[in-house]
């Protein structure tokens, strides 16, 4: 029975990979790379990996779409057709790695075997000291948080670096309009940014002449020159 | 009259049981699936569907920008200093045997402080990067999409 849900999922994913892959139009490309997540994270619960599948749709389906939808706001609706010729390289790269890995496909071990590396070795060991040590039912939260604490320690300081770069290079607030763009001849740039009129409504004293012009404004500002 | 009055009278229903659900899968880690990263993305997702709802305005009222950089930081300074005072108390780094009576319990307290932090940063990162961005430009009308 799983084995032919596990048929469909994957076939599903397929799929959804080959559209990916034609489409132009970057916000169907987002959403179906949600549907994407949404279809791993079916699968993996599944192969009965609920802490990844949790994850998965928490982080792929959920905030990354939601966060590649904020930073197509600074990006074209389509992206442009790439000429056969370039195509050549990327195919050449995908069809040896793609050799490799069903080359390396043999030497895996066969689904949930109790023969195979993760099952014989520190994976048993985790399995009969964790309720000694810590007396936690779910193993995954005492490998991730107890025995591999330096590891996930890393991880947050990765994410903690992430998001200070994010904050570094584009600022929480934005740039009160100073940053403009127009991709293909389409001007998305307003007068100033959202974050403008907050800080003109909260601090009077630092609002020029231009931010407090715009926090008047109480329509967004739409500006579309030129035909694209 | 609001085109989306519909999504904004559901999401006002949904983003309160959201975040219950995030604390809830961050209190219930070490019993079922989970822990603070999902917990924190979880929370995020509460925060970035109430920004995409009611605009961006609305949503660093509720949860301002100050409270994002406070929280990445103050996550790993939580982090780290779950390992420093097992540190100070005689153990090793990260070693939570120590701050419990017993060993178990002591793993309890360490595994439960940890994820606190874990929580932290990764809830404010990602409601930071979703600020970073979104705050670059103005709400798009609907037809520009």
């Amino acid at each position: 029975m799983t084995f032919i849900l596990d048929v469909i999922f994957l076939a599903m994913l397929v799929v959804v990979a080959i559209s990916i892959v034609r489409l132009r139009s970057l916000f169907a490309i987002v959403m179906l790379q949600g549907v994407y997540s949404l279809i791993s994270a079916a699968w993996f619960v599944s192969l009965d990996a609920v802490d990844v599948a949790f994850t998965e749709a928490a982080v792929g389906a959920g905030v990354s779409t939601v966060l590649m939808l904020s930073a197509m706001l600074l990006a074209d609706r389509r992206s442009a057709p790439v000429p056969a010729s370039r195509q050549l390289a990327p195919l050449f790269v995908v069809v040896i790695v793609g050799i490799v890995m069903l080359w390396a496909v043999p030497d895996l071990p066969a689904y949930a075997s109790p023969d195979s590396p993760v099952n014989t070795g520190v994976g048993a060991d985790y399995i009969d000291t964790t309720w000694k040590d810590a007396k936690i039912p779910n193993i995954v939260t005492v490998v991730l948080a107890s025995y591999r604490g330096y590891d996930t320690f890393g991880e947050v300081v990765v994410v903690f670096s992430a998001g200070l770069g994010v904050l570094l290079l584009l600022g929480l607030n934005g740039n009160a309009g100073r940053w403009r763009a127009t991709p293909t001849g389409r001007q998305l740039y307003p007068k100033a940014a959202p974050s403008a009129r907050v800080s003109a409504r909260t601090q009077p004293e630092t609002g020029s002449g231009r931010t407090k012009a715009t926090a008047l404004e109480t329509r967004r500002t739409r500006v579309i020159g030129g035909g694209s | 009259m609001n085109p989306h009055i519909i999504l904004r009278v559901v999401g006002k229903f949904l983003i309160p049981l959201i975040a219950t659900f995030a604390l809830y899968v961050q209190f219930h880690g070490e019993v079922g699936a989970g822990g603070g990263f999902q917990a924190g993305v979880i929370f995020a997702s509460a925060v970035i569907l109430y920004a995409l709802l009611f605009g961006l305005d609305a949503a660093k009222r509720a949860v301002p920008p100050s409270w994002v950089r406070i929280g990445m930081t103050l996550g790993v300074l939580f982090y780290g200093g779950t390992g420093v005072v097992t540190w100070l108390l005689g153990e090793n780094y990260l070693s939570y045997d120590i701050l419990g009576p017993v060993a178990y319990k002591g793993q309890h307290y360490g595994i439960i402080a940890v994820e606190l932090g874990v929580l932290f940063a990764v809830a404010s990162v990602m409601i930071g990067i979703y600020y970073a961005f979104g705050s670059r430009q103005p709400d798009l009308d609907d037809e520009d999409w």
